[in-house]
């Protein structure tokens, strides 16, 4: 189905030795399954996922064990049935040398699946296929691992113009998608009419580099019966020139429909949407076989005698890999990716990841060290190579000089850290590792500056509430001193004027009663003794009375005496 | 002459007048000044610098009341970006005001804290929680490691942790050539 496409070209790029053959001649091989499965949990871009699972738990093959976290996090499965060993920190597959939270799974050998069913996409709306393969764990498998279900999105306009699979596959060593697509072309021509009913998109185009031609034929003959079935011709394989980067998304969407994706936009507002072919046969295997995504095919080359492409289960050592293919005796490095992009690993005991599209064994003689770093000339080759069409050298003066401000103008976080620029100084800076350090410092700086804003947002606040406080307060004693007075007042008025109640009446009348009878009893019995008396009467009383004055006169003497 | 001297005074209440409008109608809220320096402060809310918060500090510096250099979270880049932005020189870290350290986070030893509630008073962004004669914590998000939560404590039950580098915080280092001795010749 090779239309006579025009094809666009991209600038810079270099041409190194690909190094592809020696893993192609061999067939896809099923690694064995190791002795212990270490899973980390945090395989994506994006936050890292809730364990699911706790030591000594039983999980099936496909299990979840690692739950999304966030709007931009993708879900891990357990590779095997066995149980889980241990959730715990360990050596993490990173240049850093950092661990970071693992399942570690003893399987049992039976690798009973959990149950499987394909998933209905047409009967489910866009959302459930999204959360489904948010939860089936698939992400881009071409090195990025960027959540696809994210990237299954349409967009606004409900459409797009081309689907774009990845098969450029340009880095030197690697060779998992040249066999995939050998393989398993089929199967990836079914994800990919899955994503592009999804996408609503009107062709796909199957990018693949001319350096191989075996994967081109096997995609073309797949895209032929599969244009026959659906009655259109809807896929289309495109060779292209094979220059690294030809397999960054931008360069292979320039190269294929011409479009230059400028600085802060996304593929998606020109229409195209840009995905690996082993994340299309991931995205077939979740919704057509019901299969999480929890292996991978990856490439063992490099300093061994026998490259050959494995499917592996996520969580085996890169050391039985490396087993498998004799590593020569002067081995002593592990890098997971290819020799351009790739990281070296910090000890070959680190798990395969979803992002593991190569492990990549090195030796001094191999992949010598580079000669002493030496100052820029300005020659411009740099320039010249950079395929996003950036100023390395200006980066490289703004990096060292840790002028980050100007680096970002420089559009520093366009550049895809391909290791053009660096391949062809002549002057043996490791630019790429400038660039790095550069962003790495950005970012840092970014989360403090957020972290200083919410500080400050927080102290505010809180002088704010102190105010707050202070004022309710005040305004709480002002009121209490307030009432307080008021009761004073009132209590005061009352002493003042006290309030009569019936019971204080019935008693002031007992009271006044009970005085009354005894004034009136007093009067009678005076009237009764002293009342109505004669003159002679009055004047006998007088006379007694003088006389008893005279008898006391006379015995107070004798009185006293006594005493 | 009249004529001129009318033009003129004509013209000058005019743009007075203009002048006079735009200041009320254009008017700028705070210290724009004030914001900027405030920016690149920290935001520890330490007072290190002998002020009660990065915000009194940035009003001083404004005024010309206080030095840049008197910000020790905020480190010599600290330093050069507020030089940058007063055109003023480069002056290096004030010895009384501190030294610049590792950022910590404050760590409550729970076992012997007593629930006093001092340190979540002495907080000044509220990143610790508790109650009184409750177990107090630190959410170590929000902790701005200004270690003033140390002196109140009566138990002496909190430390400073210097942050651990992580997956998250990890950051690629300044690329240096390494230098390989030369093999020795065997004599």
């Amino acid at each position: 189905m090779t239309v006579l496409q025009r094809l666009f070209s991209f600038n810079g790029g270099v041409k190194p030795a690909y190094n592809k053959e020696a893993s192609t001649g061999l067939p896809i091989a099923m690694a064995p399954m190791p002795a212990q499965l270490v899973i980390p949990l945090h395989q994506s871009i994006g936050g890292t996922p809730r364990p699911l699972v706790a030591a000594g738990e039983y999980v099936l093959k496909g299990q979840r064990i690692g739950g999304a976290d966030g709007d931009v996090s993708s879900a891990v499965h357990a590779s095997t049935s066995g149980t889980v060993v241990a959730v715990e920190m360990r050596l993490m597959p990173h240049t850093s040398g950092l661990s970071a939270r693992c399942v570690v799974i003893q399987p049992d050998g039976r690798e009973e699946w959990i149950p499987r069913q394909p998933f209905d996409y047409r009967g489910a709306t866009p959302e459930q296929t999204r959360d489904y393969l948010r939860d089936a764990g698939v992400v881009g498998l071409g090195g990025a691992v960027f959540p696809s279900y994210l990237k299954i999105n349409p967009g606004k306009s409900g459409k797009l113009d081309t689907l774009v699979l990845n098969g450029a596959e340009c880095e030197p060593f690697i060779t998992c998608d040249d066999v995939l697509m050998r393989e398993r072309a089929a199967s990836i021509l079914k994800g990919a009419l899955i994503m592009r009913e999804m996408l609503g998109a009107a062709r796909v185009l199957i990018g693949i580099e001319d350096n191989k031609p075996q994967a081109i034929a096997a995609m073309e003959a797949a895209a032929r019966a599969a244009n026959e079935e659906a009655g259109h011709p809807a896929m289309q394989v495109v060779a292209v020139p094979t220059r690294y980067p030809a397999g960054g998304a931008k360069q292979l969407i320039r190269v294929l429909t011409g479009i230059e994706v400028p600085h802060g936009k996304r593929s998606t507002d020109y229409g195209v949407q840009c995905f690996n072919v082993a994340t299309a046969y991931a995205i077939y295997e979740a919704i057509a076989l019901g299969q999480p995504l929890i292996s991978r095919i990856v490439t063992v080359a490099g300093n061994v005698a026998r490259a050959r492409n494995y499917e592996v289960l996520f969580g085996t050592p890169m050391r039985d890999l490396v087993d498998l293919c004799d590593p020569r005796p002067d081995s002593d490095r592990v890098i997971m990716g290819g020799p351009m992009m790739g990281l070296l690993m910090p000890a070959d005991s680190v798990p395969v990841v979803k992002a593991a599209n190569c492990v990549l064994v090195g030796s001094p003689k191999l992949f010598p060290a580079p000669p002493p770093e030496m100052p820029c000339i300005r020659c411009g080759e740099c320039a010249k190579a950079c395929p996003a069409d950036l100023q390395p050298f200006e980066l490289y003066w703004f990096s060292r000089a840790r002028i980050f401000g100007k680096a970002q103008e420089y559009h520093l976080f366009d550049c895809i850290e391909c290791g053009c620029c660096a391949y062809v100084c002549p002057s043996h800076i490791p630019l790429v590792d400038y660039y790095r350090f550069a962003k790495s410092e950005i970012w840092a700086r970014e989360t403090q500056k957020e972290a200083a804003d919410v500080a400050r947002e927080r102290y505010e606040f809180r002088l704010l509430r102190e105010e707050r406080d202070k004022q309710e307060k005040a305004a709480k004693l002002a009121a209490r001193t307030v009432a307080a007075r008021a009761t004073a007042a009132a209590a005061l008025a009352a002493a003042e004027k006290p309030v009569i109640t019936a019971a204080d009446v019935a008693k002031k009348a007992l009271i006044t009663a009970a005085l009354e009878r005894a004034r009136a009893q007093k009067a009678g019995v005076r009237q009764e003794n002293t009342g109505n008396l004669t003159p002679g009467q009055q004047a006998e009383i007088a006379a007694i009375e003088a006389r008893r004055a005279e008898i006391r006169e006379m015995a107070k003497p004798h009185l006293r005496q006594d005493d | 002459m009249l004529a001129a001297i009318l033009v003129m005074a004509l013209g000058a209440v005019l743009l007075g007048a203009a002048l006079g409008y735009a200041a009320v109608r254009f008017r700028v809220e705070g210290d724009p000044l004030v914001e900027k320096i405030d920016a690149i402060l920290p935001q520890t809310q330490c007072g290190q610098c002998g002020f009660a918060g990065c915000k009194p500090y940035a009003r001083a510096i404004a005024k010309g009341e206080a030095e840049i250099n008197q910000c020790p979270p905020g480190g010599d880049e600290g330093i050069h970006k507020l030089a940058d932005l007063l055109g003023r020189d480069f002056k290096s870290l004030s010895a009384e005001h501190g030294i610049e350290k590792p950022k910590s986070v404050a760590i409550i030893d729970e076992q012997a804290c007593i629930g006093c509630t001092l340190c979540i008073q002495a907080c000044p962004v509220d990143a610790i929680v508790g109650a009184a004669k409750q177990m107090h914590t630190v959410i170590a998000r929000q902790c701005t490691g200004c270690e003033l939560c140390l002196p109140p404590c009566p138990v002496n039950c909190i430390s400073m942790q210097p942050i651990a580098e992580s997956a998250e915080t990890w950051k690629w280092k300044y690329p240096a050539y390494r230098i390989n001795p030369a093999p020795r010749e065997a004599a």
